[in-house]
């Protein structure tokens, strides 16, 4: 199982306490850990990824094993610890506005 | 026995205030939505306990929500509470904050540009619904104005929502621009004596009329004088702050513009000023007595520069022959040292007898005139900035 975390914005939105543990089929990447967080919990949608452009949100990050991954592709494969629900994918809200 | 509930929506969270109908103890809800910005809530007129918030953030974007108990309880529309939230094949059963701009071709191919501040062709991104207008009739039905500008409309209680592509297909579109707070549409009027008949006004575009319920849509901005752009009198690019109506008179229109205060008397399609004696006309609430279709109100604030009250006084001032003769109403109001702003969708009326009057400040405090102005009170103080306020006259 793929462990993730949210924001506590998301978190409520979601009805969610702690990590949330999703299955994903096939390669684990940002686009399908992401499509299967939006399809089990739809009301996320829009909230992390534009609707239309499926672009990560500005202000939103998403961190792994101590890296930042935002800037990485959304079909590169994500961590083997990830993949392996050793370490979670953290999808984290922007320390921004002071 | 009647009462009255208030909708205030501030920068951190919304509060719903209800009191009884001699309005001078309120109670005060915990925040709902904290740590959000809620630019807009608003009731439906024909089911009182329909509610709709607009909740959005820099971070996480738009959230439609819906209350059908008064405000107790919220829900994402296309996740009723208690309910699974996907279907039994797994598909999502709403999709409540999708607002998606027509690029249809057989809605009149929409505009994909508009321009931008540096006067080069934009694309037009979806950021966040300013305003949400509930029908005069269905309670299910909704309209949302947002920024970058358009009109959409839900039929379905906010599930799902498709944009009026008329409107910024109409023809200007590609030359509206942004003011400083964004492209937003702020306002939208339905006329209770016309089905087909809607008004909405846009910074800084200006404001427009539709006759056939949305299909298309012609600016009505002529008499309108705005120094800031390179043809004062053009047809479109006004900076309209906001429009109000009184129900009995769908026909005549208040404005206040950036600067100076306008009425129309013949739906929008020609407007005269009457800012009249008012210490300036710069300002960005206004609103009508309940009954009195002649009684309007605004808040001046000082310039375009200095967004708080002239003289650090906070007035709000009342014309009860529709403009150019203005009182300040002062009493129990900060007459120093007060240099906050009212925003444009922060003045409500409610409908009891005497009219009550509210608004919001950017101070985070709520005042009301059970008196039709005659007299203030703060009915709260120390909220966050607030954003929006509207009022519910209960039976």
């Amino acid at each position: 199982m793929i462990r993730v975390t949210l924001p506590p914005h998301l978190r409520k939105l979601a009805h969610v306490d702690g990590e949330v543990e999703l299955g994903v089929e096939g390669q684990v990447t940002q686009r399908t850990v992401l499509d299967a967080l939006e399809a089990r919990y739809p009301m996320l949608q829009g909230t992390i990824r534009d609707h239309v452009t499926q672009k990560r949100r500005a202000f939103v990050r998403f961190f792994a094993c101590g890296e930042d991954l935002s800037h990485e592709l959304p079909d590169a494969p994500l961590p083997d610890a990830v993949a392996k629900g050793t370490e979670p994918f953290m999808i984290v809200g922007a320390i921004a506005g002071g | 026995m009647s009462g009255v509930r208030v909708l205030v929506g501030t920068r951190k969270g919304a509060f719903i205030l209800t009191s009884d109908a001699k309005r001078e103890r309120w109670d005060i809800s915990e925040p709902h939505f904290a740590g959000w910005e809620l630019y807009h809530l608003k009731g439906s007129t024909v089911d009182p306990n329909r509610l709709y918030a607009s909740q959005s953030s820099s971070w996480f974007g738009q959230i439609i929500q819906r209350s059908d108990d008064g405000g107790k309880t919220w829900h994402q529309p296309g996740t009723p509470p208690g309910e699974p939230t996907t279907a039994p094949d797994g598909s999502p059963k709403g999709e409540s904050n999708k607002f998606v701009y027509d690029t249809s071709p057989e809605s009149g191919k929409p505009l994909t540009t508009h321009q931008w501040y540096d006067g080069t062709a934009h694309p037009w991104e979806f950021k966040r619904v300013w305003h949400l207008e509930p029908s005069l009739t269905d309670p299910d039905t909704v309209y949302a104005g947002v920024e970058d500008a358009a009109l959409f409309r839900s039929t379905d209680g906010g599930q799902t929502w498709q944009e009026f592509a008329g409107l910024r297909g109409h023809g200007s579109g590609a030359s509206w621009a942004p003011g400083a707070g964004g492209m937003c549409l702020h306002s939208i009027i339905l006329d209770p004596s016309n089905p087909n008949r809607i008004f909405i006004a846009i910074s800084s575009a200006g404001a427009f009329r539709t006759d056939d319920a949305g299909k298309t849509w012609q600016p009505i901005n002529r008499g309108l004088h705005s120094l800031y752009i390179p043809n004062p009198t053009a047809e479109v690019g006004h900076c309209v702050h906001r429009i109000a109506m009184h129900r009995s008179r769908p026909g005549v229109l208040y404005m206040q513009k950036h600067w100076d205060v306008m009425r129309s008397d013949n739906a929008g399609e020609s407007w005269q000023e009457i800012s009249g004696n008012l210490p300036t006309d710069f300002g960005f609430a206004i609103d009508v007595h309940a009954h009195e279709p002649d009684t309007v109100y605004v808040v001046p604030i000082k310039s375009d520069s200095e967004h708080f009250p002239p003289d650090g006084k906070l007035r709000v001032y009342r014309s009860r022959i529709g403009g150019n003769e203005w009182e300040a109403l002062t009493k129990g109001l900060p007459q120093s040292d007060c240099y906050v702003n009212v925003l444009r969708d922060a003045m409500a009326v409610d409908t009891l007898d005497k009219c009550g009057v509210y608004f919001g400040t950017t101070g985070g405090q709520v005042y009301a005139s059970a008196d039709a102005g005659d007299n203030w009170a703060p009915i709260v103080r120390d909220l966050p900035a607030v954003v929006s306020v509207e009022v519910q006259t209960l039976p």
